[in-house]
């Protein structure tokens, strides 16, 4: 039989890798996509005509640095745009003519929304609208659009 | 005629004795919770609990995470250089490991190493008329010998979830990056943008939470419950780790319907 004392040692272990092991999963295996919308930070919304498979709590980015999360995305039946809502961290400042694009990581990685600042001296501030925004590209569309150009060019072009 | 009516007449009492056992344990768990309070207040004998449901399923829960993880990684390793993914074991580690198989298998090492322990201990006990005696003594068995013996299990369970899922994902490191040679930064880069901490660790945390309530639950009111024989407490270690596999799997789907929806 072991006495109370070793066996409170060995319980404290148990907890302390316990403990532990919950440290090494939230700093080293997973991260806090919340972690911007705790207060710390601002909300801007953008109108894009299509966001391709832009998703919620999709990173916002600027210069390729995550600077902020997608919290919602609704459908405006008057104009009929997408109005994507997102959160943008309290230490990134950003101008006022900022422009907002839906781009994609790599060829086929996730969609986010990719910001570029542009000149102006008033900053975005909490409940803003992004004025400048650029639809998600469609690969059908794509496709279509150089069918399109392949078709018109092969006619001026001459016969060989 | 008689034949049919013996057959139905089984059939009554069969589930006339499965609902009233189910309706003994629901009263059994509801007069644990309430003097709970008082195996809590004597907290050294908890913490000899957690002793030996949570620290002595260390090693077993360590090992078998390391093979766990070093499988996954092998496994995913040769699904996704198909595709080109290669970096992206990690996430599939991580993930696999922190959603489904951290609390899973955990809880189900536990029930076989811990859960049939608790039941033979009590089931014992009762056999040997140490519940009846304690009675006589006017000490509660339920709140000296269950409680204790139940929040033990609670507490111990969700730490060696998240043990498991640690070790599992080194194990997984230690294949993929060490052995195979998977790119060091690629695989915890793209493993952190993938887990969330609130959606995928803090709900793989509360899964091992149940577990540990229904694992508990079911060892100790086997135990408390089994027939005072020998025959008896062999019987009730066995339905244990049965029972407690399948609730465990049972309710392991239900928790990932509510929590994994995929938006």
């Amino acid at each position: 039989m072991m006495s109370r004392k070793a066996i409170d040692v060995w319980v404290g272990f148990f907890v302390l890798i316990g403990i532990g092991a919950l440290m090494f999963l939230a700093l080293q295996v997973a991260s806090d996509s919340q972690a911007f919308t705790n207060g710390a930070g601002y909300k801007v919304q953008a109108r894009f005509e299509n966001i391709g498979g832009l998703k919620v709590r999709a990173p916002v980015r600027s210069a390729g640095v995550v600077v902020g999360r997608v919290d919602d995305i609704r459908y405006d039946n008057e104009t009929f745009e997408a109005v994507v809502t997102m959160t943008l961290d309290q230490r990134f400042k950003f101008p006022k003519d900022t422009a907002a694009k839906v781009l994609t990581s790599g060829l086929l990685g996730e969609q986010y929304v990719g910001l570029s600042p542009g000149g102006d001296l008033d900053d975005l501030q909490d409940g803003d609208t992004i004025k400048i925004t650029q639809s998600a590209i469609v690969l059908e569309n794509l496709i279509g659009q150089f069918l399109y150009s392949k078709a018109s060019g092969d006619d001026q072009a001459p016969a060989q | 005629m008689g034949f049919l009516l013996d057959f139905v007449e089984r059939l009554g009492a069969y589930v006339n004795h499965r609902i009233a056992r189910l309706g003994f344990a629901a009263r059994f768990l509801w007069v644990m919770l309430r003097t709970s309070g008082t195996s809590l207040m004597r907290l050294h004998l908890t913490i000899r609990e957690i002793y030996f449901a949570g620290v002595l399923s260390l090693i077993i829960v360590s090992v078998s995470a390391l093979f766990v993880g070093m499988v996954l990684a092998l496994q995913g390793y040769d699904t996704l250089v198909r595709f080109g993914a290669s970096e992206a074991v990690g996430t599939l580690v991580a993930l696999s490991l922190v959603r489904e198989l951290g609390p899973v298998m955990a809880a189900l090492l536990f029930a076989s190493r811990a859960g049939s322990a608790i039941t033979a201990e009590i089931g014992l006990m009762k056999a040997t008329e140490q519940l009846a005696a304690m009675e006589m003594m006017a000490v509660d068995p339920i709140a000296r010998v269950v409680g204790p013996r139940f929040w033990g299990g609670v507490i111990s369970m969700p730490l060696l979830a998240a043990i498991f899922s640690a070790i599992g994902v080194f194990g997984g490191y230690l294949i993929a990056v060490v052995q195979i040679g998977v790119d060091f930064g690629s695989f915890w880069s793209q493993m952190q943008a993938a887990v969330d901490w609130k959606s995928d660790v803090v709900n793989g945390l509360l899964k091992s939470f149940v577990f540990g309530i229904a694992v508990s639950w079911i060892a100790v009111f086997e135990g408390y419950d089994a027939m005072p024989t020998a025959e008896g407490v062999s019987r009730a270690t066995t339905r244990t780790v049965v029972i407690s596999a399948v609730v465990i799997l049972m309710l392991d789907f239900i928790l990932t319907a509510f929590m994994f929806r995929g938006n």
